[in-house]
């Protein structure tokens, strides 16, 4: 489970309506290195689609979402 | 004791909130109980949605900018100055001069956002823009010489100033091209960092039908990466090329350093509470407009409305009332369509905008309210 996934980066998108949580994950991104591990947490659903869309488009891996009572964690790792 | 009010920055922010302060205090401003100080490193106020107009030979840039002191209340102390060092502790500014130091009771900072074109290897080389004097006037004679081949139009930065803008340089910029009669020579292709055309829905659910009736392109899911100055190439981070003949870009936005040095944030933007305007990390300190990490647009309208709420709940502080007026997240942008016609928008947190056909008459206004700005940076309108 997540908890076993150490993020390097985490943001905290919670609050934040669509396309927030995206737009953060996007700039966090791109400035980070390859191999680097960030957790999103969001509190709109729709990032449970843009997310995904994104993370697929740009060829990084999504590793995990872990759904909490109030928002989801999304870990997704950066690569090459 | 005189209650000190200090506001950091003379844009849209800190010119309404000074005057709404003046206003407000009026009695306690002139028996000497309150102070109202703006300190801003540019003696000049500039309104930056001019510089739209600029490319298209319709404004200059001079027309965007009017000296802050004809626009503040005389009731308002200004310093031109440039402030250096926040001390949240000790309530203390430090100015650029080495010798100034502002005390406050209450701070005010409203520091805008600034362009990092830097950030993008090969953008500030050869990427365009309009978001300032210069490079809105150098975008106008790169447009006058541009006959044929293909615009493109990125969406670089987010977040970016007027979110409206880009969408109106590109339908814009159709327009005038059909009008000069060299649009059947000219490709127009428009990119956005996510899986639509623009961050709020409804906006996008609008310019899809135009930029499909009007042969723009588009690429979604497109985040600048970096730009070949030589082989004018734009690469995105998903692994998209573009080939340009015309580069025109919104360049990614910083805040100002003060604020990430002072930790009031990270970034440049300041952590606020979204209805108060509070900084979370500092105590008697309120950040508005563009400096404010709240979720919406980096607009004037926002500054403006949210000036006024501020300018209320530091008047109510000083007569030791409870604060309050609240802002709720209201915005207002007007959004050109082409050249003759425009539409508008308003919304605010909880309710998205709906977006009306474009008309000449919305265009008239925006026209016209672009005249009668000067009169909400005087706090009036």
């Amino acid at each position: 489970m997540s908890e076993s996934i150490s993020a390097d980066v985490t943001i905290d998108a919670r609050g934040s309506a669509c396309p927030g949580p995206l737009m953060d994950l996007i700039g966090k991104v791109k400035k980070g290195d390859p191999g680097t591990i960030y957790k999103l947490q969001t509190s709109d659903r729709g990032s449970m689609e843009d997310v995904p869309e994104w993370v697929e488009k740009a060829g990084h891996e999504l590793m995990e979402t872990v759904e909490h009572e109030d928002h989801w964690d999304i870990y997704i790792k950066k690569t090459e | 004791m005189t209650e000190r009010i200090v506001i950091v920055g003379g844009g849209t922010g800190g010119s309404v909130a000074a005057n709404r302060l003046a206003e407000k205090l009026d009695a306690e401003i002139e028996s000497g109980d309150v102070e109202v100080t703006l300190v801003t490193d540019d003696p000049d106020h500039v309104y930056k949605p001019i510089y739209l107009y600029v490319p298209f030979g319709k404004k200059t840039p001079e027309d965007a900018r009017r000296p802050v002191r004809e626009l503040l209340d005389p009731k308002v102390e200004l310093r031109i100055n440039r402030v250096v060092d926040i001390d949240t502790d000790a309530k203390r500014l430090e100015c650029q001069d080495g010798h100034t130091t502002l005390n406050y009771d209450h701070l005010i900072v409203a520091t805008g956002a600034k362009l990092a074109p830097e950030e993008v290897p090969g953008l500030a080389e050869d990427g365009h823009h309009f978001y300032g004097p210069q490079g809105a006037a150098k975008l106008r004679d790169a447009l006058a010489d541009f006959e044929e081949g293909h615009l493109v139009l990125s969406v670089v930065g987010v977040p970016h100033m007027c979110p409206a803008a880009p969408v109106e340089f590109t339908l814009m910029a159709d327009e005038w091209f059909r009008q000069r009669g060299i649009r059947d020579q000219v490709e127009i292709t428009y990119t956005y960092p996510i899986q639509r055309l623009h961050g709020l829905e409804p906006i996008h659910e609008w310019m899809e039908p135009r930029f499909q009736d009007r042969d723009i392109n588009y690429e979604t899911f497109f985040n600048a990466e970096s730009v070949d100055p030589d082989e004018h190439v734009l690469e995105s981070m998903e692994g998209t090329e573009l080939d340009y003949d015309l580069l025109v870009a919104i360049p990614p936005h910083t805040g100002d350093e003060l604020i990430t040095e002072a930790g009031l944030g990270d970034d440049g933007w300041a952590e606020v509470n979204k209805h108060t305007l509070e900084a979370e990390r500092a105590e008697n300190v309120y950040v508005l407009g563009d400096a404010a990490d709240i979720p919406t647009s980096k607009a004037g309208s926002v500054a403006h409305y949210a000036a006024g709420t501020v300018a209320d709940r530091i008047a109510s502080e000083i007569r030791g009332q409870v604060p309050t007026a609240t802002y709720d997240g209201k915005t207002v942008c007007f959004i050109e369509a082409g050249m003759d016609e425009a539409t508008f928008v308003e919304f605010d947190y909880e309710h998205p905008p709906v977006v009306r056909d474009e008309n000449k008459f919305i265009h008239w206004a925006k026209l016209a309210y672009n005249e009668t700005y000067w009169l909400t940076a005087k706090g009036l309108l």
